[in-house]
């Protein structure tokens, strides 16, 4: 065992990955990564089933080997240390709780391998940091999926790692305690300072827990940044797409200032400002966040500052508390999702009816991917399907209520 | 609401009606009567057997029904050197197929999931012996290892056993019989544990700064204890009994007779029958405080 994992880690270590490529026989997870991740920040890999993410943390967990490249903690290289030789731990996604301990001496586990002092005692430290003390003989069998996730989370956390990963830990949780352990999480992290590497294919968990976010796509970064700059200033389709819905549209630029470019979108002109547009030339995929929108009953006028589209026709209006969620098909740019923020009794338009939309040009953003590339995205995850399952799942949800 | 209530009232009194429904106890005649038959009948005329004494006519073979505790005392006496090699070579085989088959077990369960192919046809290997009697296959052993076998003779040639020792009739090759007969009966407990064995437990104790030796102590061992505890008993309480190996006739000889090889003597030759009964009740009496003792020890109640 190596020196530095004999004491506690006073604070997080940043990790760094170096050319990182991991191929298993037959396909490729993860190709040519690199990332660095800032001590004490609190870091999100956000991506679908299969896009690597995981293998991403088990590579940094030591439990797989890269094929190529490094991986760094606190800028010494551990690429080539066991799992137990890391100053990592890590809370899985099944928890992974040792069903032959109780739970004490499953926090205590990590401790009582590096032989430190009063291990008990530092365990019953780490269990009630989570609330979990008075539960600290029973088996983890005897514990429900939330408790069992909190007792993961004082295994990994007593060892004050250097670096933690979360493996998707909240995923087996209902709603409500998912909510109410991502902000015990944050606290947490906050409050002991480490390090954390967070995996999840939940873009509002990536994006309320996290200072940092990469989203990740068949093995690559697409975007990496604050949540609110992925959120308002996508660089790709599939980025505009995972997190949040966007309404994108593809045009060639026709005439370009130095503040504004203008687009030609099925015959109608569609500004993005410059700074919000990473292309300035020939094709080019343009879009706007269905909340940014507003409907308008009749063609409102253009210029001064807003994008205007129609007319269109609404095909579904599906109300869902704070907002309603129109569909409107608009003959050459297909569907475009509106988020209408419930301001008025009742639907603002109805299911037939011909509206025009319209956005501030502020609010528009253009995309780096080659419009003439098919999408790298795979098809579930488009706005039109997106917005058809949501519609599902929120229909099923008032039939269960 | 009115329903539920009304349903909560009836709800137990159907089933405790259900629990002592005439059919369950007719699906459970047959069984019962077997147990009678051919445990129950057997176990009482053993006991009552054991504390017969000598008819007094003096004919050999000829007992009267008697309360002759004294038997047990004698038998005791008798045959105490013959007990206690039982178990002795009983727990050095038990230990001895557990030390060989937990990684055959491990490979074929833990190591071969990935080829399933390879690990049905490992389990068919461990399996097929059974498909010959074991009685020709202990024979087979006591060919291949008599002395004149290549292999005690090549033992003998590289000087690795001295030129007049013999391997047959030793107590080492009525344990290796014991062990070998009894390797599948280890194999196979061990091997359902294992195969079932999540190994995410393994990868967070390694997580958790284990070495690997340490998550085989402290997280492999503990979780396959089912599969151990299974696999212990099949081995040795059947080989504590074992007659065969320890035979004359099969590995044995005269120093290496088991009680089993006593109780059939005293059946079959001598006609001793109390002595015998009483030899086949103390056998059993310690398998069965041995056993629970053992159960208890390992706490594995909780993992079953």
């Amino acid at each position: 065992m190596s020196g530095d994992t004999g004491a506690f880690a006073e604070q997080g270590a940043d990790l760094e990955l170096v050319g990182i490529s991991k191929r298993f026989p037959g396909f490729t997870a993860i190709e040519h990564l690199d990332l660095t991740i800032p001590a004490g920040s609190f870091f999100a890999l956000l991506g679908p089933s299969g896009c690597g993410k995981t293998t991403t943390l088990r590579l940094v967990a030591g439990l797989e080997e890269p094929t190529t490249g490094r991986i760094l903690i606190g800028g010494k290289d551990v690429t080539n240390l066991k799992p137990y030789q890391r100053p990592v731990n890590t809370v899985f996604q099944s928890y992974a709780l040792f069903p032959h301990m109780t739970v004490l001496e499953n926090v205590a586990f990590g401790l009582r391998r590096r032989k430190l002092p009063d291990p008990v005692g530092k365990a019953h430290e780490a269990l009630r940091l989570v609330e979990l003390d008075h539960l600290a003989a029973r088996r983890p069998q005897q514990l429900s999926g939330g408790q069992q996730q909190r007792v993961a989370l004082a295994r990994a956390l007593v060892n004050r790692p250097a670096l933690l990963l979360l493996d998707e830990p909240l995923g087996a949780l209902d709603l409500k305690l998912r909510r109410q352990m991502q902000l015990e999480l944050k606290t947490i992290q906050e409050e002991v300072g480490l390090t954390f590497l967070h995996v999840t294919h939940d873009q509002e968990e990536a994006m309320t827990m996290a200072d940092t976010i990469a989203v990740m796509n068949k093995g690559r970064i697409e975007q990496m940044g604050a949540p609110e700059q992925l959120y308002e200033l996508p660089k790709t389709a599939f980025v505009a797409n995972f997190l949040g819905q966007s309404n994108l549209f593809t045009g060639t630029v026709v005439g370009t200032t130095s503040a504004a470019i203008s687009v030609d979108v099925a015959g109608q002109s569609v500004v993005v400002p410059v700074a919000r547009s990473h292309r300035h030339a020939g094709d080019v995929t343009v879009g706007v966040r269905p909340e940014k929108l507003s409907l308008h009953s009749e063609a409102p006028v253009a210029g001064a500052g807003r994008n205007v589209i129609g007319p269109a026709r609404v095909i579904d209006v599906s109300f869902s508390g704070v907002s309603t969620q129109y569909l409107i098909a608009h003959p050459a740019l297909g569907t475009i999702v509106v988020f209408a923020q419930n301001m008025a009794f009742g639907p603002v338009a109805h299911v037939g009816e011909e509206v025009w939309v319209s956005w501030d040009v502020e609010h528009g953003f253009g995309l780096e991917d080659d419009p003439g590339d098919s999408p790298r995205f795979a098809p579930d995850t488009d706005t039109k399907s997106i917005a058809a399952q949501r519609h599902a799942a929120l229909v099923t949800e008032l039939g269960e209520a | 609401m009115a329903f539920a209530a009304f349903a909560t009232t009836t709800g137990p009194g159907e089933e405790i009606a259900r629990r002592r429904s005439p059919i369950a106890l007719l699906l459970l005649l047959p069984g019962i009567l077997y147990l009678i038959l051919f445990f129950l009948t057997p176990l009482i005329s053993l006991v009552l057997t054991s504390l017969q004494a000598p008819s007094e006519t003096g004919l050999p073979g000829v007992y009267d029904q008697a309360f002759q505790w004294q038997n047990y005392v004698i038998v005791i006496s008798d045959y105490w050197p013959h007990i206690v090699r039982s178990f002795g070579y009983a727990l050095i085989a038990t230990v001895l197929a557990l030390a060989f088959s937990y990684p055959l077990a491990y490979f074929i369960g833990v190591k071969a999931r990935q080829w399933p192919l390879l690990q049905s046809l490992l389990l068919v290997l461990v399996i097929a012996p059974f498909f010959i009697s074991f009685l020709l296959r202990t024979l087979a052993w006591k060919q291949l290892l008599s002395d004149e076998s290549f292999v005690i003779t090549s033992l003998k040639a590289l000087s690795l056993m001295a030129p007049d020792a013999h391997f047959t009739g030793t107590p080492a090759a009525v344990i290796f019989g014991l062990t070998y007969n009894f390797i599948p009966f280890m194999t196979l407990p061990l091997y359902t544990t294992l195969e079932r064995l999540d190994l995410r437990y393994l990868e967070a104790g390694n997580d958790l700064y284990a070495s690997p030796l340490q998550v085989f102590r402290k997280v492999t061992i503990p979780l396959s204890m089912p599969g151990i505890v299974a696999g212990t008993l099949l081995t040795f309480i059947p080989a504590a009994g074992d007659y065969i190996n320890a035979s004359r006739a099969f590995l044995g000889g005269s120093d290496t007779q088991m009680i089993g090889n006593v109780i059939e003597a005293n059946f079959l030759i001598l006609q001793n029958y109390p002595a015998a009964a009483a030899l086949s009740i103390i056998l059993m009496s310690v398998i069965l405080v041995i056993v629970t003792v053992y159960i208890r020890r390992s706490g594995t109640e909780e993992l079953l």
